[in-house]
């Protein structure tokens, strides 16, 4: 009951009874409110109890969540001297418990563990009662099914090299553009259901170009799509789109997440840094298609390769976009320790998909990374010559000048503005004398304990000896063909740039803790293909996905496939999704023609609202936000100052993260705080004048309907319904003979109207 | 969850708000922000969630709170802990035997000697509670017998940053939630109009130039960006982006709004997106934000004895004082959490001068907005509290002379009040040692303060978690013990 019940605080409401719903609400009698749970087992498709239970996919995910807190890789933290997070242990006795082994095949009743999932004695019952941890009936019976069945041990399956498995058979083959379509409409078939039709040409070319860009098209693009009847049309899109500038744009905005960028250090007085030229590095990178392979390398250990390059060393920029301190009472070790700790994690969370953060104080409790193997990471990034507390107004050491000179021989891709004679940007360089690396007890900066070697966690794959012990070493090791998880991690996050989601829905997390992906056999397709057909080629990748059928469907959403899968993990419809914060400013100022698309250079000052970063400063550093003036107000957002401890309010409510730390996932709120910066924010009513102005005046537009049509597809690219052409000529009308409106042009009115459609801040 | 019963809802959930006669947007769950409580889309970390037992776990003792935050760090030792042997040692060193190994703060680990010096500032006890409370907390002494005086705090961390991001999210570094995030995330709004949490700034005249303010210390972390502390400011536009824009009238915004949502509504039936109606309902609290904050926001509309009693500064918007009424007005409305900042408290030199101006700022409307409080009946089931990230040394930082000195920061003990909200009034609970230096009587640690706040709403801070990269964290991450002995 409990567990039945737990489901439905979303709503705020309580299942009471199967058929019967007794509604409760939660504001009156001050019970749950929403919010506190979702869950993946909301999916009729994994409610039932399978036939064959696999460990991975369905045992371990229950031992995992509650069990090894106690009972895992925690050697410190272990309870009865009990692991069930191996086969030995599993396999084993306990401590001071009965006589049964914890686990015998095909034998529920002889095993302990059924013995204590099912006892209701406080001493014996597990997980214990003050665990505030239990287990639903449907896990116990899963862990029965699965002891009955013979208890079939594997390893953990992100661990496993990837292999690809033959194309599955589907009676949707004649809806299969490529290959992936076979592994996501067999599913679809599995359960009963349809995929969905190709999305209309209006509909498919925005997608598309948003997804490639991070802009809308422009009409005419449209224009041209729409009249081109040939099969290719579609591709020659998608190629075209991929060739644009923007497309490195695009790329770059989820990397900037990834990769923590920002325009400030980020603690206290928080003041400015100089990162933009690592940033047009990592939008050039895209741009010229450097390969995934090497685009890690550079940036992990370009100042390592033979004879490299400035532009090699600028990537390095990369390990130095944490946060760093000038707090006047700080010890310095205790906060460079703090920043080679966050490049381990960054590191991990971006190209392993495992968080190691805990293993900095102790074992994982639920993968298998030791502390050890923890400051064996953290080792690689431990010896760069750099201060923990930095002095007002310095570039922290090491760094790189770059002057016009050289950005004009060496770095073709980078543009440093009159005003700007060098600029000196942080990058890696290892100390002649390597430091010494200790696990630190507590993961304390003056707490060194037993002394450690560069090295991996060796349930991923062990750092082989023929690598060299740097960073360099380190990213052979990631791009070693038995590494089982660069590859998936980073199709993985292509998968959630395109469809809202990965397959794996913990992009952070492969590990137990972690979601067990919607379609395994597809996922290691994609990272073998990404591997081994494409060479790591980026766009060639891309291509795969958005020329798929499964990309390229219909987003309406119909009823029966909303029942049986609400969440639409199969993906019997392309998801629908919110429009990330960059887009949906950047789609007013291209659609109302005040963008500015001048790439790269320093990060500009749009209008925010006054005060915020005086009402908050100390009076050192960046007191004032003062907004530029002419153009550069109306640059892509990915060009935006960032200060970290005062980021752009606009971007913020929009779920950008604060880029304190690496993020691979965006949250996907819709508040009510959004409509306030829709409707209010002088940008987005700037650009509803300047798109009314545009189109009044537009020499060919005479009729109040072609006006509105202009109006509603330059911002939409979609001609309306009839419906929709009713409401908005009534509208024009109402406003017209609204006494209350003071503007001249109705058409004002509704441009803001038109920017603030649900459909305008969707991706559909 | 069974596909049925989520269609059951989905096709009820609209029908039962218009039949409770709430309307679409009328309910206001998770927080303000959710007005459907149902948000789209959500991380995979919410996706995963299992979530905690039901909230609230007991009976509740207070509904809302105002927490007072004095940034920068109070010098207990001038205001609350009174300590004569520091006056009697004036000038001597502290005695390692009394330091044992305190890690001090680069600004004076390099001083030769740590010389002792008492407050210059007289103390005496007031109430019946006999509370020591020194001359520059005059209205705040008047009310003593209202407040209970934690002398044993004690925290982890001796610089600003990590420090103030450790009272706020339980953890130094940043990236969690904050205390209010998680209160609104756990308990959810009681209004359906205004944020459940909102976070107000003002500048003390202390020390103007002192510590600044990072706005992650009112953010969501890894949970839900419903659940951000929303600023209110002084000025024309209290909440961001509230204000239409120049030349758009009210009447003119309803209108747009009206066919905003007709067009809306067309979205629905075009993509099929049962999402829509909830970004419609968005719309609607977006709008009656608009009249309600400003509404809120009009203290111009107090009577004149409120101000008298605020005291004058109150007048000037963005003021401690003026927050202090608008803290209490919010109450009124039954607003969750509402955090003020006051900055300023960080008198590493010429305390005596700054700490003066400093305590002005805030004495009397602290203790106003108590009474206040208490007059209308409202402190019953509001807790408030008083306090900064850290204390401050005994000893001088740089040159003691008669008149002048300075104190470093100090972690190892400090004072705050509370108010109200079940916690016993007319109290002090623990003690320091003579030299005001180590906590000999009842410690509380930061964690223990976070865990018996939550106690007051009802809120078992143990199971107050959200599962997020695998793992649960919670406010008081794996620590933290409710403190009984200060309930009432």
């Amino acid at each position: 009951m409990q567990e039945f019940s737990r489901k439905y605080f979303r709503f705020g409401i309580y299942l009471l009874a199967p058929i019967v719903l007794v509604w409760t609400y939660k504001y009156l009698t001050g019970g749950p409110k929403s919010e506190l749970i979702s869950s993946t087992d909301s999916i009729s498709i994994t409610q039932a109890i399978p036939e064959t239970i696999n460990y991975n996919f369905d045992v371990k995910p229950i031992l995992s969540d509650n069990c090894y807190t106690c009972h895992g890789p925690d050697a410190d933290a272990r309870q009865a001297n009990l692991r069930l997070d191996t086969k030995a242990g599993a396999f084993g006795y306990a401590k001071n418990l009965s006589k049964k082994p914890i686990i015998e095949p095909e034998n529920p009743k002889g095993s302990a563990l059924v013995f204590h999932i099912n006892s209701t004695d406080p001493k014996t019952q597990m997980p214990p009662p003050d665990s505030n941890l239990s287990l639903s009936e449907r896990e116990k019976q899963i862990l029965e099914k699965w002891i009955a069945q013979g208890a079939t041990w594997e390893g953990h399956w992100a661990y496993q090299i990837p292999k690809k498995a033959p194309l599955p058979t589907t009676e949707f083959s004649d809806w299969a553009q490529n290959e992936i379509d076979f592994f996501i409409a067999s599913k679809i078939q599995a359960n009963g259901l349809n995929p969905s039709p190709l999305a209309e040409k209006e509909i498919i070319l925005r997608r598309l170009a948003f997804d490639l860009t991070g802009l809308p098209p422009s009409l005419a693009l449209m224009d041209r799509f729409l009249q081109d009847e040939s099969d290719q049309a579609y591709e020659r899109m998608v190629d075209h789109l991929m060739a644009q500038p923007q497309f490195g744009e695009r790329m770059a905005s989820v990397w900037l997440d990834v990769a923590r960028y920002a325009d400030t250090h980020g603690y206290q007085d928080d003041l400015e840094r100089v990162m933009w030229p690592w940033r047009d590095w990592v939008i050039n990178a895209f741009n010229k298609n450097l390969p995934y392979d090497e685009f890690i390398t550079w940036q992990l250990a370009g100042d390592l390769l033979e004879e490299p390059t400035l532009e090699q060393i600028i990537a390095t920029g990369y390990n130095r976009n944490h946060k760093i301190t000038q707090e006047g009472g700080v010890i310095d070790e205790e906060y460079r320790v703090e920043y080679v700790a966050d490049r381990a994690i960054t590191t991990s969370k971006a190209l392993m998909g495992i968080t190691v953060e805990c293993a900095r104080c102790h074992d994982h409790k639920y993968d298998t990374v030791s502390q050890k193997e923890f400051f064996s990471l953290y080792s690689f990034f431990n010896n760069v010559d750099e201060k923990g507390r930095i002095e007002y107004g310095e570039t922290p050491a090491p760094f790189v000048t770059i002057d016009k000179n050289i950005a004009k021989e060496e770095l073709s891709f980078l543009h440093l503005p009159d005003s700007i004679p060098k600029v000196e940007l942080m990058v890696m360089e290892e100390v002649a004398d390597l430091r010494k690396t200790y696990t630190l007890s507590r993961g304390q900066y003056d707490a060194p304990e037993e002394e450690v070697q560069p090295g991996t966690p060796s349930s991923i794959l062990p750092f082989d000896k023929k690598y060299a012990q740097n960073r360099l070493g380190l990213a052979k090791w990631f791009f070693d063909e038995k590494n089982p998880l660069t590859s998936r991690v980073v199709v993985n996050r292509f998968w959630q740039q395109f469809f809202g989601r990965g397959l794996v829905a913990t992009p952070e997390d492969f590990g137990n803790q972690g979601a067990r992906p919607s379609h395994p056999e597809l996922l290691d397709w994609l990272a073998v293909t990404f591997r081994t057909e494409d060479q790591w080629n980026n766009k060639a990748f891309i291509k795969r996905l958005v020329l798929s059928a499964t990309y390229r469907q219909s987003s309406k959403q119909v009823d029966e496939v909303n029942k049986k899968d609400p969440t639409n993990t199969l993906l019997a419809h392309y998801p629908r999704q919110k429009l990330p914060a960059e887009m949906i400013r950047d789609n007013a100022l291209v659609t109302s023609g005040l963008l500015n698309s001048t790439i790269g250079g320093p990060s500009v000052k749009p209008h925010q609202p006054e005060g915020l970063w005086e009402e908050t400063t100390s009076g050192q550093g960046l007191t004032q936000y003062q907004p530029d003036g002419g153009s550069n107000r109306f640059r892509r957002s990915l060009y935006t100052f960032w200060k970290r401890t005062v980021p752009p309010p606009n971007m913020i409510t929009f779920d950008a993260p604060t880029r304190d730390f690496c993020t691979v996932e965006r949250q996907k709120t819709s508040t009510p705080l959004q409509s306030l910066v829709l409707l209010n924010d002088p940008q987005f009513y700037n650009a509803a004048k300047a798109i009314a102005k545009k189109i009044d005046t537009e020499p060919g537009l005479q009729t109040k309907s072609e006006k509105i049509l202009k109006l509603f597809r330059t911002i939409t690219l979609r001609r309306p319904t009839s419906e929709e052409k009713k409401l908005l000529n009534k509208y024009f009308d109402a406003l017209l003979s609204n006494s209350a409106v003071s503007t001249e042009n109705p058409l004002v009115d509704m441009a803001l109207l038109i920017y603030n459609l649900d459909e305008t801040t969707q991706k559909s | 969850m069974d596909p049925l019963h989520e269609h059951l809802i989905n096709k009820n959930r609209r029908h039962f708000l218009q039949k409770m006669g709430l309307g679409i947007g009328g309910l206001a769950l998770g927080s303000l922000l959710d007005p459907m409580g149902l948000n789209q889309g959500q991380t995979a970390a919410d996706l995963l969630q299992t979530g905690p037992v039901p909230l609230p776990h007991f009976a509740p003792k207070a509904k809302r709170i105002i927490y007072l935050f004095q940034s920068g760090g109070p010098s207990q030792l001038d205001l609350f802990d009174y300590k004569p042997k520091l006056n009697e040692m004036r000038g001597q060193d502290l005695p390692e035997s009394i330091r044992k190994g305190q890690r001090l703060t680069g600004m004076t680990s390099g001083q030769e000697n740590f010389p002792l010096t008492g407050s210059v500032f007289n103390f005496k006890q007031y109430g019946e509670s006999r509370a020591w409370i020194s001359e520059l907390m005059p209205y705040t002494a008047k009310i003593a017998d209202e407040l209970c005086f934690v002398k044993s705090m004690h925290t982890e961390a001796i610089n600003h940053d990590p420090a103030i991001t450790f009272f706020q999210t339980g953890s130094q570094q940043s990236g969690r939630p904050s205390f209010g995030s998680w209160m609104s995330y756990g308990l959810g709004s009681l209004n359906d109009n205004l944020p459940a949490f909102i976070v107000m700034l003002s500048r003390g005249s202390g020390r103007p130039n002192g510590q600044p303010l990072y706005s992650r210390l009112w953010g969501n972390g890894f949970l839900s960006s419903l659940h951000q502390g929303v600023q209110f400011r002084a000025g024309k536009d209290p909440v961001l982006y509230l204000k239409n824009p120049d030349g758009i009238s009210r009447k003119e915004r309803r209108q747009m709004l009206d066919y905003l949502a007709a067009m809306n509504e067309e979205q629905e039936k075009l993509f099929g997106d049962p999402e829509v109606a909830n970004r419609i309902a968005q719309y609607e609290m977006a709008y009656r934000m608009q009249t309600s904050v400003t509404d809120v926001m009009n203290i111009e509309e107090e009577p004149d004895h409120v101000f008298q009693m605020y005291g004058p500064e109150a007048l000037t918007p963005g003021t401690f004082a003026a927050n202090c009424i608008l803290a209490r007005r919010l109450i009124e409305k039954d607003v969750r959490f509402i955090q003020l900042y006051h900055m300023g408290w960080d008198q590493h030199d010429n305390l005596p001068t700054q700490i003066a101006k400093q305590a002005k700022d805030v004495d009397q409307a602290s203790a106003a907005l108590i009474m206040d409080l208490k007059q209308r009946g409202l402190l019953e089931d509001t807790l408030v509290v008083w306090g900064g990230e850290f204390g401050r040394t005994n000893y001088s930082q740089g040159t003691l002379t008669d008149t002048n000195y300075g104190r470093d920061h100090h972690p190892r003990s400090f004072t705050i009040f509370m108010a109200g909200g079940g916690i016993k009034p007319g109290f002090t609970y623990g003690e320091t040692d003579e030299f005001g230096y180590n906590v000999v009587k009842d410690p509380m640690h930061v964690h223990d303060l976070q865990a018996t706040i939550l106690n007051q709403f009802g809120v078992d801070h143990t199971k107050l978690n959200y599962k997020y990269q695998g793992r649960r964290f919670r406010l008081t991450d794996v620590a933290g013990n409710v403190i009984h002995s200060i309930l009432s």
